[in-house]
């Protein structure tokens, strides 16, 4: 396991109770969607995943150790975690220097951290804007540099909060050729998102709270035919799978063209030819 | 029906920028009507909000050529405190658009008309239908900066309903909202419009633009490339020209019309609703 939680529990200072009893195992590999209601908890899962913030109970699991008595710029080699909001993450003046920041913090040697580096904002579309300044980039464009700058930092999890909010089409596609690539290392990846289709395309298993608690983990076609669940959490299946639903066929059809298959077979399937 | 807003060949260039970030903009807008601008990033769509609320020029500078005018005021010749009475314009980021001053959800929606010296009494009603409208009633007692993304980005649009501007300019204000939520606030802009509010709204969620606006505009290096019903801008061949993929509805019935499984003549859906009853000839027998 690379990560786990173990019946965390989390309670803000004012008293706000974030999380309540979750416990959660991620491998190696995983591609995990975190889905809920605004306010359900999310962004306070993630912060636990590296330490930002630690459970009042409960214990998180990080690479087979315990995370809790070890410093955030330990845990940071192991889990890397996207902030939802681009400008809380960026604190450099150049792009080349905000997201070699990682691996150069990490102990990588100068050689492999430009490797990293470069790799990563090729695979955002950002290569060739290293001199620029994050803040002379459009917002969408310091989403992918942010993203960029956690790919870089080479760790076994990432944990992205939010990281298709605000990007077109295109951009969500450089992001799902990122994640198949991460999944081809090896790296786990838990991502929060309320694009229901790029979550159906992109993640095998979904992860859902509510108020705090862990209701559902299992595939995401199971998510999708929970009605009563996902009506308390405010989601929605994915466009095909609810076009499905609609014209009575199964869940488990997130793309078109299987979509349209299992129509055409129910015709057959009919002895109307 | 006289335009509530009028674009007369606008082009802005912002001071830094080197090449315009809105270029030859024509278009009129009816009130009590639902807009929607969707395009590229960086295709100009926060330009033309900004440009809409008079943020542009007054507070970017930058050269500007053409007019805008709003509620028949010509935003430059007109104070910016003028232009907010008329359009209220949701931020992008809801952090940005926050007072900082206020330590309840309750008096940071109250802002704007504490400001403006509205009576007391008046103010705690407004106050609360604002929050009912954006559905953030039970946030009424939180601080607005321990709140999470979805829940702030609330806040901003009730501080904005607050003031019940003729005019609604917003900045992808559903980003980080849940589906449930995001559907409840094109509900709610809907429901505006049918009152007489004009709607204008930058957003990359297609499936409610869909559902929802009158008219979709598409931007793309900062010009006006495609402007119609729903129905016909969403299902154009002309959106993946310009990179940006439609519904997954509208994927769909383009497939089934290669497969012959879509009536040739009729328009491919770009709604749910649309898709069900174009694939509903196939049986329902045995699927």
């Amino acid at each position: 396991m690379i990560a786990e939680l173990r019946g965390v529990t989390f309670a803000y200072p004012g008293g706000i109770q974030a999380l309540r009893d979750v416990s959660l195992s991620i491998g190696a590999g995983e591609r995990i969607a975190l889905v809920g209601h605004n306010g359900s908890g999310k962004s306070t899962l993630a912060r636990h995943l590296n330490g930002l913030l630690r459970p009042s109970s409960g214990e998180v699991w990080l690479d087979g150790e315990p995370a809790t008595d070890q410093p955030v710029a330990v845990l940071a080699g192991k889990a890397a975690l996207l902030f939802q909001n681009p400008d809380d993450q960026i604190c450099k003046g150049r792009v080349a220097d905000e997201v070699a920041f990682g691996p150069r913090n990490l102990g990588f040697s100068p050689a492999r951290t430009a490797e990293l580096a470069s790799e990563a904002l090729a695979l955002f579309g950002l290569d060739g804007r290293e001199d620029d300044n994050p803040y002379d980039l459009g917002l969408s464009e310091r989403k992918r540099l942010a993203l960029a700058s956690v790919v870089a930092m080479d760790t076994p999890l990432l944990v992205l909060d939010e990281p298709t909010a605000g990007l077109d089409s295109f951009e969500a596609g450089l992001l799902s050729s990122a994640l198949d690539r991460l999944s081809g290392q090896g790296r786990a990846v838990v991502l929060i998102s309320h694009d229901m289709d790029f979550v159906a395309e992109n993640c095998d298993r979904a992860v859902c709270l509510e108020s705090g608690r862990l209701r559902f983990d299992g595939p995401v076609a199971e998510l999708f035919v929970r009605e009563e669940l996902l009506l308390t959490c405010g989601l929605l299946p994915c466009q095909v799978a609810r076009l499905s639903a609609r014209l009575s066929l199964g869940p488990g059809r997130f793309t078109p063209g299987s979509f349209l298959a299992s129509l055409r077979a129910g015709r057959a399937g009919s002895g109307r030819q | 029906m006289s335009p509530h807003i009028a674009l007369d060949n606008l082009t802005y260039t912002y001071p830094a920028g080197d090449r315009p970030a809105l270029e030859g903009i024509a278009l009129t807008i009816e009130e009590g009507t639902f807009t929607a601008i969707i395009g590229r990033n960086n295709a100009g769509k926060t330009s033309l909000c900004y440009a809409l609320a008079g943020i542009i020029p007054h507070l970017y500078g930058g050269d500007m050529a053409g007019r805008v005018l709003v509620d028949g005021l010509d935003t430059r010749e007109s104070d910016v405190a003028d232009l907010a009475l008329r359009v209220g314009l949701v931020m992008q980021n809801p952090a940005s658009q926050f007072s900082g001053a206020r330590f309840t959800v309750f008096e940071e929606v109250a802002f704007g008309l504490e400001n403006r010296g509205v009576p007391r009494d008046l103010m705690a009603e407004r106050v609360e239908r604002a929050l009912c409208l954006a559905g953030i009633e039970d946030l009424a007692r939180r601080s607005p900066a321990h709140l999470s993304g979805g829940q702030q980005q609330k806040v901003a649009l009730a501080s904005v309903l607050v003031s019940d501007p003729d005019i609604l300019v917003l900045d992808e204000p559903t980003t980080f909202l849940d589906p449930s939520g995001a559907v409840r606030v094109f509900e709610t802009l809907d429901g505006l419009c049918r009152e007489g509010h004009t709607v204008v709204l930058a957003e990359h969620r297609l499936e409610w633009i869909a559902r929802f606006a009158d008219r979709v505009l598409v931007l793309d290096g900062g010009r006006i490339v495609l402007d119609g019903p729903p129905i016909e801008v969403l299902s154009s061949p002309e959106l993946a020209r310009i990179g940006l993929s439609g519904n997954r509805y509208t994927e769909v019935a383009r497939l089934a019309r290669e497969l012959q499984m879509w009536t040739p003549d009729d328009p491919l859906a770009v709604t749910l609703e649309q898709a069900v009853a174009g694939l509903e000839p196939w049986p329902k027998e045995k699927r």
